[in-house]
């Protein structure tokens, strides 16, 4: 061996060679079994994707780094289940580009957040969030309450369905105004969004105010979507319960 | 940099930079969305004072032919002041961070100064700012030492910094603007992380052809760690960050990887950043400059094989322990364990090869600040390491996932064993370049040394106190089968902590700013450059 290793030293090209090969057998044992997934976990029946509106919330999540300090992923450990509710599953995350499991919890973790608040409370939360939880480190977004650039999201869906997000081609050509018509309980559109979304998407003036669509309107759409994307999670941990 | 170029040289460099700059034009102009248009305006600035400096020293005095038959420093130093850059940039961002976690109102108001913003101005300053530049910099003094040949080319060395330091500005500036991937060391956007590739190509073809010129038959075993480096950064940054663009002029992009698959593919990187990136390299620097300093050679060189191929093979399982108990399938996270504990005993191996160096030179680790950030980072990685292993243990990391103990960790390789590395090669190379016995302030050293020290061991404990204090509490039950402590009651008690947290970093700051402005008077006053020589040759007798 050490007759081979000194050769090998002499020979730079194959040294790169043999560093490649022992770099690289570790990924493809643990990374390309991933590619069955498709075949492997089974998505829910009731598993929807992000509405237009939660995925311009989710880039602001992103933009703004809250995975930096919330993760998005329950582990299967009693005081997690006590303390959040059901484990994440491995179908919920499917849809995810990228995923936001996160690695700290300088916060808690927020994969079962949706529904658990008013959007209120969100709002007063995120705009100052000493108010409402004074010992609270979270920094103050007081500038989410400005307009929400909606630009891309026609792209963004598109993009999405061809990397494999079940969005239609009817969802993204109505993407724009499905994004509108979620913050307008009595507007016309909420029809078609429910049509393509599911009746269960929740469609309200998130911040209050139905004059504007805003950044904080976004964000507590996807803040209030988080863990209810599908309910199979809550049914499966009803039924071990019993 | 213009006088050790000869006319032709400083031709193609010109052309290049006319080139790029075209293209940062382009970019500024078609980007229809904020950030990518800055971030091109940004790289236009930059080529143009450097065309500018070209053009006008174009007919310059002309050292090259002198040049030539010596080593080239000039690109060491400016990765060398480069990285003293980043470092201060990249350090003053994390106090600044730390104390937002203690004084959270600090920011109030101001986007690009809140913590989710610039928390990863942090990581990408410091990871690829301050320990990227210090890599390349010792690399280039690292290979033309052991090959005893000059860097293949006089040009390339340039347009390596250069597109790297765009890379890294466009990367932390980007962030501040709200332009993410949200991928934690792999936030870039896609036109960065194309940039990263092409830099990176250059590099490695730099690192081979000044290989390929060496006048020793063996290639020495700094130059295997760099290599790996090189090699298997490029494989994990390509692969983590392949993405679609969703429009071509701007910055937004999806990743090709989605859910668990993105979450694997992220921590294989995650962790291999820490291998390649912070540990490979960094080996390499202290396989070269801790037998230079201590004046002997490496205890065991079949021991350094043994550690190094280890490393290689065994880092690239181990991504998967962070994601221990979440949706990952269970063998995966199993095989990342197995393989963490196993890394054990090649990281043990170098840090004890690192160590037994030092057998016959103690009494210069007690008079020789610089040997003795290279000791003490020697320490440093064998505890952290240790750490390493026994946090991906399972259990271990049901408590300890998720808390400030892995923020301690990290940073105890990375003040502990990374930023002491780095800071005792610079105290080596910078005298060696400038022709002199020692820095011009060797109190300084000595202060810098102790600030370091001492700042690492109060962040530190401070963050495992943390991080057991949270994990306990949030387990805790009390006797009625009920969680005792609500969520905020575990952040309540982070609070001194926290405090202890930014001074302990302050003081490492404070200890950079010393190496900055010590190693600033060293240049100044100059007495020379290095007076080792390459070996020349003959034509064709050496074998590639």
């Amino acid at each position: 061996m050490l007759k081979l290793h000194y050769n090998l030293e002499k020979v730079s090209m194959g040294l790169v060679a043999a560093i490649i090969v022992a770099a690289s057998i570790g990924g493809i044992v643990e990374i390309a079994p991933l590619f069955t997934i498709d075949e492997t976990v089974e998505i829910p029946e009731d598993m929807r994707p992000n509405t237009p509106l939660e995925l311009a919330g989710r880039e602001i999540y992103i933009r703004e780094g809250c995975y930096a300090c919330h993760s998005q992923m329950v582990r299967s450990l009693a005081d997690e289940l006590d303390r959040y509710g059901p484990y994440s599953m491995t179908s919920e995350s499917a849809y995810d580009r990228p995923m936001l499991w996160g690695s700290k919890r300088t916060g808690p973790d927020l994969a079962r957040l949706g529904e658990k608040y008013s959007d209120t409370w969100h709002v007063q939360h995120l705009l100052d969030p000493r108010s409402v939880v004074p010992a609270s480190i979270m920094p103050s977004y007081s500038w989410l309450d400005q307009d929400l650039d909606a630009d891309l999201i026609k792209d963004q869906l598109t993009t999405l369905a061809r990397l494999g997000v079940p969005y239609n081609e009817e969802m993204i050509k109505q993407a724009r105004q499905d994004l509108f018509a979620q913050t307008q309980p009595d507007s016309e559109f909420v029809e078609g969004l429910n049509a393509r979304y599911g009746e269960r998407v929740a469609v309200r003036s998130f911040d209050g105010d139905v004059s504007r669509l805003t950044e904080l309107d976004a964000l507590v759409a996807y803040l209030q979507s988080l863990g209810q994307l599908t309910l199979e999670p809550y049914d499966l941990f009803e039924e071990v319960a019993q | 940099m213009i006088k050790s170029l000869s006319i032709p040289e400083r031709q193609s460099m010109l052309a290049i930079v006319l080139l790029f700059l075209a293209i940062s034009a382009a970019m500024a102009g078609l980007a229809d969305r904020g950030v990518m248009s800055t971030h091109g305006l940004m790289a236009f600035g930059i080529l143009v004072l450097l065309g500018f400096y070209i053009a006008g020293s174009f007919y310059g005095p002309d050292k090259s032919k002198v040049s030539k038959s010596r080593y080239y420093d000039d690109p060491t130093l400016a990765g060398v002041f480069l990285s003293l850059f980043w470092a201060i940039i990249g350090m003053g961002i994390g106090v600044w961070v730390a104390a937002l976690l203690y004084w959270p109102d600090m920011a109030e108001g101001i986007s690009w100064l809140s913590f989710g913003r610039i928390r990863p101005g942090h990581t990408t300053g410091i990871i690829f700012g301050f320990g990227g530049n210090a890599l390349i910099a010792t690399s280039f003094h690292v290979v033309q030492r052991t090959t005893r040949a000059r860097l293949a080319d006089s040009v390339s060395p340039w347009l390596i910094l250069l597109g790297y330091n765009i890379f890294c500005l466009w990367a932390v500036t980007g962030y501040l603007m709200g332009s993410t991937q949200s991928k934690e060391y792999a936030e870039a956007e896609w036109y960065a992380d194309i940039l990263l590739v092409l830099v990176w190509v250059g590099y490695f073809v730099l690192y081979i052809r000044t290989l390929a010129r060496r006048n020793e038959p063996h290639i020495y075993v700094a130059n295997w760690y760099y290599l790996a480096f090189i090699l298997v950064v490029a494989i994990l940054h390509i692969v983590n960050n392949l993405a679609v663009p969703v429009r071509l002029t701007s910055a937004e992009s999806f990743p090709v990887w989605a859910g668990v698959q993105d979450a694997m593919v992220q921590w294989w990187y995650g962790h291999n950043a820490v291998a390649f990136f912070l540990t490979a390299g960094f080996l390499g620097m202290l396989y070269y400059f801790l037998p230079i300093r201590s004046g002997r050679p490496i205890w065991s060189y079949r021991l350094s094989i043994v550690s190094f191929w280890g490393i290689v093979f065994f880092y690239i399982w181990v991504g998967s322990h962070h994601l221990h108990y979440t949706a990952l399938p269970y063998w995966a996270q199993t095989l990342g364990m197995t393989f963490s504990v196993m890394l054990l005993v090649p990281s043990w191996a170098s840090a004890g090869n690192a160590l037994l160096t030092l057998n016959g030179a103690w009494h210069k680790v007690r008079d020789d600040a610089t040997l003795r950030f290279m000791f003490v980072a020697a320490v440093f990685y064998g505890l952290s390491t240790f750490e390493g292993s026994f946090l991906a243990i399972r259990p271990v990391n049901s408590l300890s996932h998720y808390t400030d103990w892995t923020v301690g960790h990290v940073h105890s390789g990375t003040l502990g064993w990374v930023a002491m590395i780095v800071f005792g090669a610079i105290y080596t190379i910078i005298p060696q370049l400038t022709g002199r016995k020692e820095m011009i302030w060797p109190r300084a050293v000595e202060w810098h040394f102790w600030l370091a020290v001492a700042g690492t061991l109060i962040y530190v404990v401070a963050m495992w106190n943390a991080g057991i204090t949270q994990g306990l509490m949030w387990r805790a039950y009390d006797e009625n089968g009920a969680l005792s402590y609500s969520f905020i009651e575990s952040v309540k008690a982070m609070a001194p902590y926290y405090l202890l947290r930014t001074i302990g970093g302050a003081l490492f700051l404070a200890g950079a700013v010393l190496c900055v402005l010590n190693c600033r008077e060293t240049m100044k006053n100059a007495q020379g450059e290095a007076t080792d020589r390459p070996l020349v040759a003959p034509v064709g007798t050496v074998e590639a």
